[in-house]
């Protein structure tokens, strides 16, 4: 019997599931070195030096030197790893959720403050 | 015996423990969400427990992708604060309950489910923040912990009624422990909420608060809401709401007892990307 997976028609979501999780390990782990601040500061000091020690793809790197946090998920990334590279670079967590949303952040915050986004919403009805 | 007293329940929004770290409580978006604890905080002071045995999820500090479990148990006798990547908050290290939490691994291990023992870990906001909620700032947190950590990360996670039989099971380990200790249950994360990708921001107000009704009076039937309605309807990072039904299902009236007695209930909209939800309910026997 094939896997029960009735989250992949979701508009806007990857749910981080075992075949994300397979996928996105070294990606994972790479943002998770990022705990410590020596880390840190070698990452901050070359980014792509530093990538280039971990068995990413070119593609998982590459959205990570350009901040595409849609393109990492895409990619096998889980936000709360993910937040790791936004904790690198000084940002909330409401600054990288909002990143994902194609929304300037003083639009997402607003949102939020205004009873956030509805469950019915579809990517069409976007601006 | 060790008895339990109450549950609680509490969203665990990591920028609430950067409001209170950074001194930012008095400014009035944070006073609609902490003045929903007020209450909470006097509560605590005249119902203090020895034990608090903490439900919560870890975001990706204590466990990497290296290993995974399901559902973990803290027997360590203290717990450091992690460093998340912002650095570590500035608050109090964890003491925990090494023999309650050993004599509850064994016992809710021999009802069959399978939990992982740790020894040593470091605890994230997840588990800080609702101790910051609940206690204030202070010097030395006021009880024990004991630390259960459940995959909510990762999917699929345990179902609602993995979660509320746990509960159960919890129940009846806390309460053929030998010594005299009063045990409070906490059920943490959620509610509404997502981060990631463009359906981010999402908050489901009717939801929540039909959630947090179901999980006062129909608590079984809550436990059967499937992964799904809870991605669809709560966000994607909704899903720790599942946690909640490990406390709910610790309390006497599922177990044979009476029903327990609501003493707090709030909902805020939002704090950073989340909806907050919090509730006391305390044991009338």
């Amino acid at each position: 019997m094939p896997l029960d997976k009735p989250y992949k028609d979701v508009p806007g979501t990857t749910i981080f599931d075992a075949e994300q999780s397979r996928m996105g390990y070294a990606l994972n782990q790479f943002c998770m070195s990022l705990m410590k601040a020596e880390n840190r500061e070698r990452f901050k000091a070359d980014e792509r030096a530093y990538l280039d020690e971990w068995p990413m793809t070119e593609e998982q790197k590459q959205a990570v030197l350009a901040r595409d946090l849609n393109r990492c998920v895409e990619l096998g990334g889980n936000i709360y790893f993910l937040a790791k590279i936004g904790a690198t670079d000084g940002k909330s967590f409401q600054q990288m959720a909002g990143s994902m949303t194609g929304m300037s952040e003083e639009e997402y915050r607003n949102m939020m403050i205004s009873g956030g986004r509805p469950a019915s919403w579809k990517p069409e009805e976007k601006k | 015996m060790a008895r339990i007293t109450a549950s609680v329940y509490t969203s665990h929004v990591p920028a609430i423990g950067a409001a209170i770290d950074l001194k930012k409580t008095e400014e009035p978006y944070w006073q609609k969400v902490l003045g929903g604890y007020e209450f909470s905080r006097q509560w605590m002071e005249d119902n203090k427990p020895d034990v608090v045995f903490l439900v919560y999820n870890d975001h990706a500090n204590a466990f990497s992708l290296d290993i995974i479990p399901t559902f973990a148990i803290g027997t360590a006798s203290e717990y450091a604060i992690a460093d998340e990547g912002w650095g570590p908050r500035p608050v109090p290290k964890v003491l925990g309950a090494p023999e309650l939490a050993a004599h509850i691994a064994h016992s809710v291990i021999q009802q069959d489910f399978d939990l992982t023992v740790v020894n040593r870990m470091d605890v994230d906001h997840g588990l800080t923040v609702p101790l910051s909620l609940l206690c204030g700032e202070t010097k030395e947190w006021p009880f024990k912990v004991i630390p259960f950590a459940v995959n909510v990360v990762q999917y699929p996670v345990p179902s609602g009624m993995r979660c509320f039989r746990l509960g159960q099971a919890i129940r009846r380990a806390v309460e053929s422990f030998g010594g005299d200790l009063n045990v409070q249950i906490w059920g943490t994360g959620g509610m509404s909420h997502q981060l990631q990708g463009p359906r981010a921001g999402l908050i489901n107000r009717e939801w929540d608060n039909r959630f947090l009704d179901r999980l006062i009076d129909d608590p079984e039937g809550l436990a059967n809401v499937p992964h799904i309605e809870y991605v669809r309807e709560a966000g994607s990072e909704g899903i720790e709401l599942v946690m909640w039904l490990i406390a709910r299902g610790a309390m006497a009236d599922v177990n044979g007892g009476g029903k327990p007695l609501l003493r707090h209930r709030f909902y805020h909209v939002p704090a950073s990307n989340t909806a907050v939800g919090h509730m006391i309910l305390e044991e009338t026997t």
